[in-house]
């Protein structure tokens, strides 16, 4: 039923469990809202109908830690906020991954002072960084590619 | 627009009801500037509430004039809603004794900007009911708006030394 009358007979697929399981897995990331600045507006739009991050199988932005695996930061993140950002990473369930969303959450950008946390990386261990300030929607998508094609390549050995 | 004239015979009027609580009364640009000392401020700002209609306190903040003595200036932006005027009361305060008495007790509103004025320049502000830091975490170290501390924290990156900033960074590890 269902595929097999559309596609016709498509036979046996061999694979290791390993792809199939990063397979699965690139393929439904929930990221979690985590808008701090401007980077948060170019993300909304990214989600929305003219760039439609559900194309990529992440079209549930979810408000809760618990219930995501991708954090993108998307904006500069203060000291006073870097306790809430860990916090917040050390709640949600493995495998969990984190994108750096522009170049205040990358690097700092040109907030070089005693407010904002120079990259988050100082915080939480980041995957991909998407440079721009703030990057295009396509940016992103592309750093969410880039962080499928990780994902699919990871080991056995760092399942938990 | 309030009458630059209106304020000037205004200004004139209130330093001569003032008194010696006044130090010195400068007018540049338009606006009037009425610098007072610390014993006198409150009272000074009772008088221009409660005598003068000046209703509203729009800002109150801070100015660190470094190599000047005295180094500090506490600067009360008033406003007079019903006469349409604008007044600047300045307190000027020596480096090695930044405390100046609180004017909540005038202006409720003056709570939270003394508290930031006490987060970013270091300022104490006595008889304040709540002095805590507001805007930087509550345990950071340091006043980060004084002259003395760098305008930067990280430096800037290049192709001659990037290798050893990066090598310096505190990364997290998982």
């Amino acid at each position: 039923m269902g595929l097999e009358q559309k596609l016709g007979d498509m036979g046996v697929v061999t694979t290791s469990l390993e792809k199939a399981v990063g397979w699965a897995r690139s393929n439904a990331i929930w990221p979690m809202l985590f808008g701090l600045a401007c980077c948060a507006i170019e993300m909304m739009s990214t989600q929305a109908s003219r760039y439609d991050l559900s194309r990529f199988g992440m079209e549930l932005m979810r408000a809760s830690p618990r219930q995501s695996d991708l954090m993108i930061v998307a904006g500069r993140v203060s000291r006073k906020m870097a306790p809430v950002l860990r916090t917040l990473y050390d709640q949600m369930p493995d495998p969990k991954w984190v994108i750096a969303m522009g170049d205040c959450a990358s690097c700092g950008g040109v907030f070089n002072n005693y407010a904002i946390v120079q990259g988050v990386d100082e915080v939480v261990p980041v995957d991909v960084y998407v440079a721009g300030c703030p990057p295009r929607p396509e940016t992103l998508i592309e750093g969410i590619l880039k962080l499928q094609d990780k994902i699919k390549q990871e080991p056995l050995k760092k399942w938990q | 627009m309030p009458d630059t004239l209106t304020s000037l015979a205004d200004l004139s009027r209130i330093a001569a009801e003032l008194g010696d609580a006044v130090v010195e009364t400068v007018v540049a640009h338009g606006e009037i500037t009425l610098i007072t000392t610390r014993e006198r401020l409150v009272a000074v700002l009772t008088w221009l509430r409660d005598r003068q209609q000046f209703e509203m306190l729009t800002d109150e903040t801070c100015v660190d004039y470094y190599p000047r003595e005295p180094r500090f200036a506490i600067v009360y932006q008033l406003n007079s809603l019903s006469r349409r005027l604008r007044l600047r009361v300045k307190v000027f305060l020596s480096e090695y004794d930044k405390v100046v008495p609180t004017a909540t007790g005038v202006y409720a509103g003056a709570n939270w900007l003394e508290r930031e004025i006490y987060d970013l320049f270091g300022v104490t502000f006595e008889g304040h009911p709540d002095l805590r830091r507001i805007l930087m975490p509550l345990g950071y170290e340091g006043h980060p708006l004084l002259k003395e501390v760098p305008v930067t924290v990280e430096e800037v990156a290049f192709s001659f030394n990037r290798r050893r900033i990066d090598s310096d960074k505190p990364y997290v590890r998982e």
